[in-house]
């Protein structure tokens, strides 16, 4: 059985970190399942948690009155969730759930905080992989703003 | 990939269309309906997967529409989205009503030349409708590929075209089929997101893979970009390119995009071809 710092040196998220920063994150995970249906992160709520998906599906979703819960995104195998854990004011932003049975790796938000704040360089190393993700989130998004599959010059 | 028509004396009967009875009309979407084409007397040559014929509407004028379906015998398939005059006229056509066909035109995807490898078919919109084919060549032929992939995007899951057929594709286990759109609500269980986010969730073996795309241009490039990222070659990937398509036989110029005339050289063309074209601004 891989212990969990095997475990996040397998996930790209990670890659080109040194071992001593992945045994220091690794003592702040955690293996976690979800089954399909369960609610992971909820709206509003504190967010000082952060996951790396290791199989399974979750959505993002935004509770639009009148609409229900509206799906942003969808993340799968090797995909971060959560980001708010590392701004203020430390709140979901959205919900995520679980829609299939999902194994992930649970980083304290809390800890690695205050290990950042300490460490500048690891808190830099850890800012740049999550600023790339966001930047491929951001390019997804402005994708869909393009409505690409929308209205056509007429034929 | 095959140039068809080329010789003057094929290209005058190119330019006439030949009666077909629409046998079957399917919709597929709000706007979009699939056409089921019998020749009334001479058929066109059996098309290719990819190729594509100009459809006429009569009295109303004629559209280039992609090859959505061949058929055994003489049918063809064409999936009409209604957004002008014409491709109205063909959407509304009722089963015994007439259109002219000319064609078939342009490339195909070479389906072909990709035996040995892996193939990944990326379709976006009513993209799939000139893939459709080729996973239906895929299919037939399927000990002759690898992995065989098949991503599909669409604005929501109800504008996804050929719904039920994808499904079964996916319930068959036989290639892999990942489904996205960019809007859905939690009845939804298929991805949420663009498509060029499926090709990170797909393995690919860069030096035997062949990728085939169809969609709107944005996500041509986007996807594209994504596919290079992963270290497959220009070459092996092969886009279908959409243009004002008039004569259909490279004489008007119309479909001209810098110096490659669509119609001709196109519709299909590898992306090491067409990527530095429709990088340019008003190409």
């Amino acid at each position: 059985m891989n212990t969990i710092a095997e475990l996040i040196a397998e996930e790209s998220f990670f890659q080109g970190l040194d071992q001593d920063s992945l045994d220091f994150l690794a003592g702040c995970a955690r293996n976690v399942h979800y089954a399909a249906g369960d609610r992971i992160l909820t709206q509003g709520e504190p967010a000082h948690t952060f996951y790396v998906l290791r199989s399974g599906s979750v959505a993002l979703s935004f509770y639009v009155p009148g609409r229900g819960g509206v799906i942003i995104d969808t993340l799968g195998d090797g995909d971060v969730l959560g980001w708010s854990w590392l701004f203020e004011p430390y709140t979901w932003q959205f919900d995520a759930e679980a829609r299939e049975d999902v194994a992930a790796v649970a980083f304290d938000g809390v800890c690695l905080r205050t290990k950042c704040d300490a460490d500048a360089h690891l808190g830099y190393l850890l800012v740049q992989r999550f600023a790339k993700v966001m930047l491929s989130r951001l390019q997804s998004v402005r994708m869909r703003m393009l409505d690409i599959y929308g209205p056509v010059t007429p034929v | 990939m095959a140039l068809s028509l080329q010789s003057d004396s094929r290209a005058v009967d190119a330019m006439v269309p030949v009666p077909y009875r629409v046998v079957g009309r399917a919709r597929e979407t709000a706007d979009t309906v699939t056409l089921s084409l019998e020749p009334v007397g001479q058929p066109i040559a059996t098309p290719s997967p990819g190729q594509f014929n100009m459809l006429y509407a009569f009295g109303v004028g004629e559209v280039p529409i992609s090859i959505s379906g061949i058929d055994a015998g003489q049918r063809v398939r064409h999936t009409v989205r209604g957004v002008g005059a014409v491709s109205q006229a063909l959407c509304a056509a009722e089963a015994g009503a007439m259109v002219g066909v000319r064609g078939p035109f342009g490339t195909d995807w070479g389906v072909d030349s990709a035996a040995g490898g892996d193939v990944i078919v990326i379709a976006g919109g009513i993209g799939l409708a000139p893939l459709r084919p080729v996973v239906h060549e895929l299919l037939r032929n399927r000990r002759q590929f690898r992995r065989v992939t098949v991503l599909v995007g669409a604005r929501s899951p109800e504008e996804i075209v050929f719904r039920g057929e994808v499904a079964s594709w996916q319930a068959s286990a036989r290639i892999n089929v990942r489904t996205t759109v960019d809007y859905a609500t939690a009845a939804w269980k298929g991805e949420v997101g663009v498509v060029p986010t499926l090709i990170e969730r797909v393995t690919i073996d860069p030096e035997v893979t062949t990728v085939m795309i169809c969609g709107p241009e944005v996500m041509l490039r986007f996807t594209a970009a994504e596919v290079l990222g992963r270290g497959v070659a220009a070459e092996r990937v092969r886009v279908s390119m959409e243009r004002n398509v008039q004569c259909g036989i490279g004489r008007c110029g119309h479909c001209q995009l810098g110096p490659v005339l669509i119609c001709l050289q196109g519709p299909v063309l590898p992306w090491s071809r067409v990527g530095p074209l429709v990088a340019r601004r008003e190409l």
